[in-house]
């Protein structure tokens, strides 16, 4: 195959992979994945309690 | 520091070492920038003195800040936001040891040998090649600590800020390493394997992706953790965050023409930087609004904690500025703006606005975090809001002083006189330039009396936590 033909489909190529991620991420089988995921952030807040050595402020008590 | 910080699961010592290098730089980095910008305004100021020239200190700024300041606060944030997102440890603590020492000692090194005239004077990638060399070394250990990090994770998913991270990381190893490619004559001078217009054009794959990887990639990792977790409440919407990541990723390696218009490089490919440059507008614009929203319906936490400002006013800073650079990048406004101040005002407004804004509000959170105290619970919070309006007014002194100061340059530039000759001299339009040149240093100054405010507070805070756990150590010996 002619590289330029290769260098022409990767325009399709790389659209196509772009409607292929939308599709797969507004799926709704994702959505309870998706929903565990944006809580990883909060699923270790021990901020304060589990440091070998309290200190003397206050618990972290997030909202 | 003392020993007895340290978290039973975490490596926090790395984190904090960082951390305290982020205030360190982003103080010397920002003080050079000042400086800098008087010589612009006094040219007299150290002219005598070769080392001290503009020339020779303009390139330690954009390094001490980019590298030393922005990389330090990468390192920090992404050590700290890979453990507590993974729920393990680091790789490994040789290698977090090896990147701070040996990222401390590439910005030490730039900071000698730049100001002695060592150069391969290509943007952002002035240093020479044994420092290259030392670059690659310090930055292969970083990936392998950091996905081996993502590797062990305890948790099934890998949460998004890391993939901008680990994003940030490899782009910034293959730019590197293809930028930096030169065959040295001696111990300090080289020369670049690529020549003429391909030079240029892999010089500005490599600058602006210096831009999109490096200080805008990885700030999206800070921004997808730090903000959720000082508002509280998880990201406005992760599936936007997914195409957020892929779109962005995609778009932004193609965007460097943009900075060669009405140049040698081919016209085609100067077109097709600027339609990149406009199509990036989407993906950087859908995670502004998706930091922005989250939050949504928690606006009121806006007044009174300053941490939140910072974070959520570099968002608006960083939406501004990716409306601008796109705007900038069309052919007809760049033959305005080209090689004015316009471009340097543009640069800071995401640097000073964006960067540094957002990577002070993750500071301010996470510092008493690794100091075993409530993340954000800094020595003083009063200070934080001062910093935070000085900050503010700083940045918008000096974009709006670069505003004026470029397009008057432009249209100076440009006009002409009825039989065709030039209305004003070169030397006219920088003479006009002065009094934004003076207000540019007035905004720079300013916004750097709050990092020195940063410093003191970062300083108190250090020691009311070492405090705290003699305190402790105290209480605990007593009662046994």
């Amino acid at each position: 195959m002619d590289i330029n033909t290769l260098r022409a489909l990767a325009t399709p190529i790389a659209f196509v992979a772009f409607i292929a991620i939308i599709a797969w991420t507004f799926s709704k089988g994702r959505k309870k994945g998706f929903e565990e995921a944006a809580n990883l952030p909060f699923a270790d807040d021990d901020d304060v309690s589990d440091v070998q050595r309290k200190s003397s402020v206050e618990k972290n008590t997030n909202e | 520091m003392s020993t007895a910080f340290d978290h039973p699961t975490y490596n926090y010592r790395v984190v904090r070492a960082f951390t305290i290098m982020t205030v360190v730089w982003g103080v010397v980095g920002m003080a050079i920038g000042v400086l800098i910008a008087s010589q612009l305004v006094w040219p007299d100021l150290l002219a005598n003195i070769p080392y001290l020239h503009f020339g020779r200190l303009r390139p330690l700024h954009t390094n001490a800040v980019i590298f030393g300041f922005g990389g330090s606060a990468l390192f920090a944030t992404s050590y700290y936001v890979v453990q507590r997102t993974t729920q393990a440890r680091l790789f490994s603590d040789v290698l977090s040891g090896f990147t701070f020492w040996g990222w401390q000692i590439i910005i030490v090194a730039a900071a000698i040998t730049l100001p002695l005239g060592y150069t391969q004077t290509k943007e952002y990638a002035e240093l020479e090649w044994p420092i290259d060399i030392l670059i690659t070394l310090v930055w292969v250990a970083y990936a392998i600590n950091f996905f081996g990090t993502v590797a062990k994770r305890k948790m099934k998913h890998i949460y998004v800020a890391n993939w901008f991270y680990g994003a940030f990381i490899i782009t910034v190893a293959v730019l590197h390493l293809g930028n930096s490619a030169v065959v040295p004559v001696s111990a300090m001078k080289s020369y670049s394997v690529y020549s003429g217009a391909a030079d240029a054009m892999v010089q500005w794959w490599y600058g602006h992706n210096a831009v999109g990887f490096f200080l805008t990639a990885g700030f999206l990792g800070m921004m997808y953790y730090f903000v959720p977790k000082q508002a509280g409440r998880p990201v406005f919407s992760y599936r936007l965050s997914i195409v957020h990541f892929w779109a962005l990723i995609s778009l932004y390696i193609w965007a460097g023409p943009h900075h060669l218009h009405y140049t040698a490089l081919p016209n085609w490919t100067q077109s097709l930087g600027m339609v990149m440059s406009l199509i990036l507008l989407a993906p950087s614009w859908g995670g502004m609004i998706n930091g922005v929203m989250t939050l949504s319906g928690a606006w009121h936490k806006l007044r009174h904690d300053p941490i939140l400002r910072f974070l959520v006013v570099s968002l608006s800073f960083y939406g501004m500025s990716t409306f601008e650079g796109p705007m900038m990048s069309i052919k007809t406004v760049n033959a305005l703006s080209h090689y004015t101040d316009w471009t340097v005002g543009h640069v800071h407004a995401g640097a000073l606005g964006w960067v540094a804004m957002v990577s002070i509000g993750s500071v301010y959170h996470l510092l008493p975090a690794v100091l075993g105290m409530k993340p954000g619970q800094m020595y003083s919070s009063r200070l934080i809001n001062v910093h935070f309006w000085l900050a503010t007014i700083g940045t918008v002194l000096y974009i709006a002083s670069m505003w004026v100061n470029g397009i008057m340059q432009g249209l100076m530039w440009r006009a002409f006189n009825n039989d065709g000759s030039l209305t004003y001299s070169f030397v006219e339009a920088v003479d006009a330039s002065y009094p934004g040149w003076f207000v540019r240093v007035l905004g720079g100054a300013i916004f750097l009396l709050g990092m020195l405010l940063m410093s003191y507070n970062a300083w108190m805070t250090v020691r009311q936590a070492k405090g705290n756990e003699a305190a402790n150590f105290q209480a605990d010996t007593q009662a046994a």
